[in-house]
């Protein structure tokens, strides 16, 4: 970009234009511990490439003077730090994209920050880099955060690294003690999977080996920083891999045209081949590859397009195209590794909404296998996953998606977790395999169906679902419900909280990740009771919203009842009438919800008991009447 | 991730089509907000190329703050009429009736009323949930933090210490009622590669780009173009015809001409390339205060 051609001869300047058109991108990120310097090396390098407007650097050498470090010199670390808080501690605490160009490569990079909370920034930044720098102080060399770094880079599957030895000049430019650190990286990194490594001394300060190779450091015979960003090949080639397409957007302008829109994931696609939607299995031929600028013969990886196929199939949002002859998986369960990005910790058995390609489905963790400690690499065994802690666990979904393993295809391997209630992104995932079982484990073909147990008992199965504080009154009213009902000659079970964790549920605790499991399985006996046609009384505090929607989505259209004893926790407190209240004050009773535990009211029940202002038997009668569905002035019919 | 077969314009172009396709997809109710700029052209023509041979799925928003130069209103008109475009146009009425204007208010607090506020005004009535803006990260430094999908609160606010964490190309696109999203399609574009890529589609922009004679004064280092006559002038001051052009586009009492002779496509991206001020120094907001811009997003400014 540092060589415009100085004539005003435009048919020149056209020429040129269309040289620098052709260029290829390179997206890298930078990581390091705080001091490193990783700011200051990309603000080298933007200086460097000539890529500082004057503007700007005039605004930065006021800047320096207020808050920089380097005495009288312009700081250039601080034309990196964006946003007013990070200016004033003097810390990077988000990513930041930067963007410079050479004439030979055009670069994307992506500044993450060093600090141990961190660990989901850089994920972030190595989601979409195909090679890392890992800055190393030459004076403390490999520390635990650079292991760190390489293992998130490694686990995002970045393949290229440079291992930028800063500073060089506060140890005199000793090539000893570069070597030193190069062969301790080495030893330490040879299980990443990286595929090239290039070790540079350098000094983002100063200058020495960025750009150009430095005359301090005679000893090193590699390229400067600069030189090998220009040059290193880091194609995947995803053209070469066998066709994906993940369906964004149905084009339908009218009734003659109906186009697939979405962004070729992976491989080569020719007008005329044969394509199959992975999750159905139906075949069409490619009819068009339709664009603005006109059909195309192929596209390629990358391309943003519209097919239409010769048949009318159905084919919806979230449906992946696939090359016939190598098609993804189709499963409902899969293992991964996990990087949790969340302050909220990771509740095994909650549902969460999983986004991979377009497609979004409700899925929960089964399994979490292990942590991994990413200072030690060590397997810990864990119930619960927090932030920035990285995990390999099993994953499970309500339906059965299109999949690849990360390694092989980073979209279609790839996906985010979602919480449902607050909609934060709450993990990124990438698949190592798909576990079979949902291939293997068919369902049992049953002929006595759900509608025969209810029809024979001449009811509709439901589930009134009591939640509320300890001591809120949920199971008295549930007893005088059955009751009721069982008079009636309705066919009722009442799942009560603390019977159920007698027996079923005796190997859990009252720690968030159990509770979680505890309603999960209660929501699944549930639900199997109402495949026997009968009306299900559940009695739980369940003080979590997410696991009440999820015992709600198990069950069919309108037989989830929720009902909210709302009693306010200094009633409940009042009557104690186990005294756990009273031990948990004492501290004698850990994780109780309303005290030490949270209660998360529910935001839409179907019917809400107001316990301090009607009886037991009067709030009984309400639930009664909404369950056959009987009005106000109805009688109930024997 | 890399192919290289793909020059780095068609891979950006890829890139900020499939976020557009997302964001139809994903939310009930989007706007594109046209600002009628070199970059609003842009992300208009991905826009038509996206959906076709659909018509563009949602409508485009003109926040006006009665101030912009004529000759963009005549443009932003000629380009709805020539694509058939769907297209609104919202002014701060209470702003207008108090005679808000940059003169008698200063700029911070008339881009406040008149920009901030009318845009934040119209996305409520409207009921947005995404709303497409054309920033890049290579403009501004907080700029160069912000997510494609950005999250906004029920009242426009932008939290920079609560934004979601964005990876691969999977976008988060939940929302609660009355939250919203702004969605950048532009983000990993610079100034440069608008200008190639306006070059290479041969994209029409509003001739204010291009150089021409045009009425000026000369105020605290800003050339400002004499565009009616309701610009004050101060005692001795008389507009000079200059050969200008603008490199950026706002209101006219807001931004800077620069002295230039590039007249065609070709000699604009020419001088960008020998340029060594950067493009938003042509506008006054920036230069208020260190973080400005900052403060400006997080009142739900784009």
């Amino acid at each position: 970009m540092n060589s415009v051609p100085a004539s005003k001869d435009i048919a020149q300047f056209l020429d040129y234009i269309g040289e620098q058109e052709k260029k290829s991108l390179l997206r890298f990120l930078t990581c390091g511990s705080v001091d490193d310097g990783k700011s200051t090396l990309i603000g080298r390098l933007l200086f460097e490439t000539k890529m500082i407007f004057d503007d700007h650097f005039s605004a930065l050498e006021k800047d320096s003077r207020r808050h920089g470090t380097t005495g009288e010199e312009v700081d250039l670390a601080l034309l990196l730090d964006g946003l007013e808080a990070e200016r004033e501690q003097g810390i990077t605490i988000d990513v930041a994209y930067r963007f410079f160009t050479t004439d030979k490569r055009k670069f994307i990079v992506a500044d993450t920050p060093g600090h141990e909370q961190y660990t989901r920034n850089m994920a972030t930044g190595a989601s979409t880099s195909d090679l890392a720098v890992l800055l190393v102080d030459a004076r403390h060399g490999i520390v635990t955060q650079t292991r760190r770094h390489a293992f998130i880079v490694s686990l995002l599957g970045i393949r290229h690294v440079v291992l930028a030895v800063n500073k060089i000049d506060l140890v005199d430019f000793s090539q000893d003690r570069f070597n030193e650190i190069r062969n301790q990286f080495q030893s330490f990194a040879k299980d990443f999977g990286f595929r090239t490594v290039q070790a540079i001394p350098l000094s983002a300060r100063f200058g020495h080996n960025v750009s150009e190779p430095s005359p301090k450091t005679p000893w090193y015979n590699g390229p400067s920083l600069l030189q090998h960003l220009e040059t290193v090949d880091t194609s995947d080639d995803l053209t070469k891999l066998p066709f994906r397409m993940s369906v964004q957007w149905v084009n339908r302008p009218d009734l003659n045209f109906r186009g697939f829109s979405g962004t070729i994931a992976s491989g080569t696609i020719r007008a005329g081949e044969t394509v199959v939607v992975a999750k159905s299995g139906k075949t069409s031929k490619l009819a068009r590859i339709v664009t603005y600028d006109g059909d195309l013969a192929e596209a390629t990886a990358g391309d943003a397009v519209t097919l239409t196929l010769a048949d009318e199939i159905d084919i919806s949002r979230g449906d992946v195209l696939a090359s016939v002859d190598a098609r993804p998986e189709v499963t409902d369960q899969f293992a991964a590794n996990l990087v949790w990005m969340h302050e909220d910790a990771l509740l095994p058995g909650r549902a969460y909404l999983l986004k991979c390609g377009t497609k979004s489905v409700s899925a929960t963790v089964s399994e979490l296998k292990y942590k991994i400690d990413i200072n030690s690499f060590e397997h810990l065994a864990a119930k619960e996953l927090k932030l920035n802690e990285v995990a390999v666990v099993n994953v499970a979904l309500a339906e059965p998606i299109a999949i690849d393993p990360y390694a092989e295809n980073r979209e279609t391997g790839a996906f985010i977790l979602i919480d449902r209630f607050s909609n934060a992104t709450v993990a990124a995932g990438m698949i190592t395999h798909s576990l079979r079982r949902a291939t293997n484990v068919h369902w049992q073909a049953i002929d006595i169906t759900r509608e025969a147990h209810a029809s024979l008992k001449g009811q509709h199965p439901k589930v009134a679902w009591f939640t509320g504080l300890s001591g809120s009154g949920k199971s008295t009213i549930a007893n005088i419900v059955e009751k009721k009902l069982h008079t009636l000659g309705r066919h009722t079970f009442l799942l009560d909280g603390d019977n159920i964790r007698h027996g079923l549920n005796k190997d859990l605790g009252f720690t968030d990740a159990d509770r979680v499991e505890n309603i999960r399985r209660v929501g699944e006996v549930a639900k199997l009771m109402t495949d026997a046609g009968l009306i299900v009384l559940v009695s739980f505090i369940s003080p979590f919203r997410a696991e009440r929607q999820m015992a709600r989505e198990l069950m069919g259209p309108g037989e989830f009842i929720e009902i909210f004893v709302d009693t306010p926790l200094a009633h409940c407190e009042a009557r104690d009438v186990k005294g756990l209240y009273a031990k948990a004050r004492a501290g004698k009773l850990k994780h109780f919800t309303g005290i030490d535990s949270p209660y998360e009211v529910p935001e839409a029940p179907e019917l809400r008991l107001d316990t301090t202002t009607e009886t037991s038997e009067e709030s009984a009668d309400r639930v009664v009447r909404l369950l056959l569905g009987l009005g106000d002035g109805e009688d109930w019919v024997i | 991730m890399t192919t290289d077969r793909q020059s780095h314009l068609k891979r950006l172009e890829a890139e900020s089509i499939r976020i557009i396709r997302e964001v139809a997809a994903e939310f009930s109710n989007p706007v594109m907000l046209y600002s009628i700029g070199k970059d609003s052209a842009v992300m208009l023509h991905l826009a038509i190329k996206a959906f076709y041979p659909s018509k563009l799925p949602f409508p485009l928003l003109h926040v006006d703050t009665t101030w912009k130069f004529r000759e963009m209103i005549t443009f932003r008109d000629e380009t709805v009429k020539r694509l058939g475009l769907d297209l609104i146009v919202h002014t701060n009425e209470a702003g207008r009736a108090a005679g808000i204007t940059p003169f008698s208010h200063g700029s911070n607090y008339y881009t406040h009323v008149m920009k901030t506020e009318a845009l934040k005004e119209a996305l409520t009535k409207y009921g947005f949930d995404a709303a497409f803006g054309g920033a890049r990260r290579d403009e501004e430094k907080s700029r160069a933090k912000e997510r494609v999908f950005s999250f906004r609160t029920a009242n426009h606010s932008w939290d920079p210490k609560s934004q979601r964490p964005e990876l691969w190309q999977l976008y988060n696109a939940r929302v609660a009622k009355g939250e919203s999203i702004r969605a950048f399609p532009l983000s990993n574009w610079t100034e440069l590669d608008i200008w190639q890529y306006i070059l290479a589609e041969n994209i029409p922009i509003v001739p204010l780009y291009f150089a021409k004679e045009r009425p000026v004064v000369e105020r605290g280092g800003m050339l400002l173009m004499v565009d009616d006559e309701r610009l004050p002038l101060n005692d001795g001051e008389t507009p000079d015809m200059k050969l200008v052009r603008f490199r950026t586009l706002g209101c006219y009492p807001l931004t800077g001409a620069v002295e230039s002779d590039a007249a065609t496509l070709p000699e604009i991206v020419r001088e960008m390339l020998i340029a060594r001020t950067s493009e938003r120094q042509g506008r006054l907001i920036d230069h208020d205060e260190a973080g400005s811009m900052e403060k400006k997003k997080r009142e739900g400014y784009f």
